[in-house]
């Protein structure tokens, strides 16, 4: 025991959306190795299938950290039990958006929105709730998406 | 919303928007009342855009549920202890 003051580590939560585009996973991995590199400890939320096609390609947790269920995670925050210093929420539909509404009312989190797929544009203009809109046409290819999120730097922000 | 599966519920409306969700409850139910995410019905925290709208029509409770695969859907309950607790706040 010295005495001295611990600092806590900056959080980050992953709100995934629903998997059926491909670029979620890959963008997901992405920024939670981003993050770890800038100290931030990333959860991850999601519904079953979009947590296990992360946890089955990262089998030795060299990228993942925590993960939970979407539903808990929304139980916790509205509980007062935990909140994170960053939200990400992925959008690529209608859902996102109503997901991505409750963060930013709920968490005490800087909520970035992370919109991707064919209809990125009219899911854009939906942001009507305080949040940083990071948004790329992407569905197959992540690249576009990973570019828009290295303009913003949200891990350094 | 965990316990919603659960529960002896009927679809009202499906495959619409969040916002159009909250528009039909407004335009169908005279009774309705607004809330903010995370707000409790039943025994589950609700989610949606701010203000979040619930029904109300008689003994049944109208209100949104969303999936992320599945988008959301309105879903009515008849439970009368909830629907007058609910009665009882709108007030």
């Amino acid at each position: 025991m010295t005495g001295e003051p611990t600092t806590q580590p900056a959080t980050a939560l992953l709100v995934l959306g629903c998997p059926q585009v491909p670029v979620q996973t890959s963008i997901a991995l992405y920024l939670i190795n981003r993050l770890k590199k800038a100290g931030i400890v990333p959860t991850v939320a999601g519904n079953k299938a979009a947590n296990t096609l992360l946890v089955v390609a990262d089998p030795d947790r060299h990228y993942l950290g925590e993960v939970m269920d979407l539903d808990r995670a929304i139980v916790m925050i509205t509980e007062n039990k935990r909140d994170f210093d960053r939200c990400f929420v992925f959008i690529h539909n209608d859902a996102g958006v109503t997901y991505a509404g409750t963060m930013s009312a709920i968490s005490k989190a800087k909520v970035y929105t992370i919109i991707y797929g064919e209809h990125y544009e009219d899911l854009v203009k939906q942001m009507d709730f305080p949040c940083t809109p990071i948004a790329a046409k992407a569905v197959h290819n992540p690249l576009p998406l990973k570019k828009a999120l290295d303009e913003v730097a949200p891990w350094a922000a | 919303m965990g316990c919603v599966e659960s529960m002896d519920y009927e679809i009202v409306l499906r495959d619409a928007t969040f916002k159009e969700s909250r528009e039909f409850i407004k335009k169908q139910f005279k009774e309705y009342l607004d809330v903010q995410p995370g707000f409790k019905v039943f025994d589950t925290h609700v989610i949606g855009l701010p203000p979040i709208a619930i029904g109300l029509d008689g003994d049944f409770v109208i209100f949104p549920f969303t999936k992320p695969c599945h988008g959301t859907f309105l879903l009515r309950v008849e439970d009368k202890e909830e629907a007058a607790r609910l009665r009882a706040i709108k007030k």
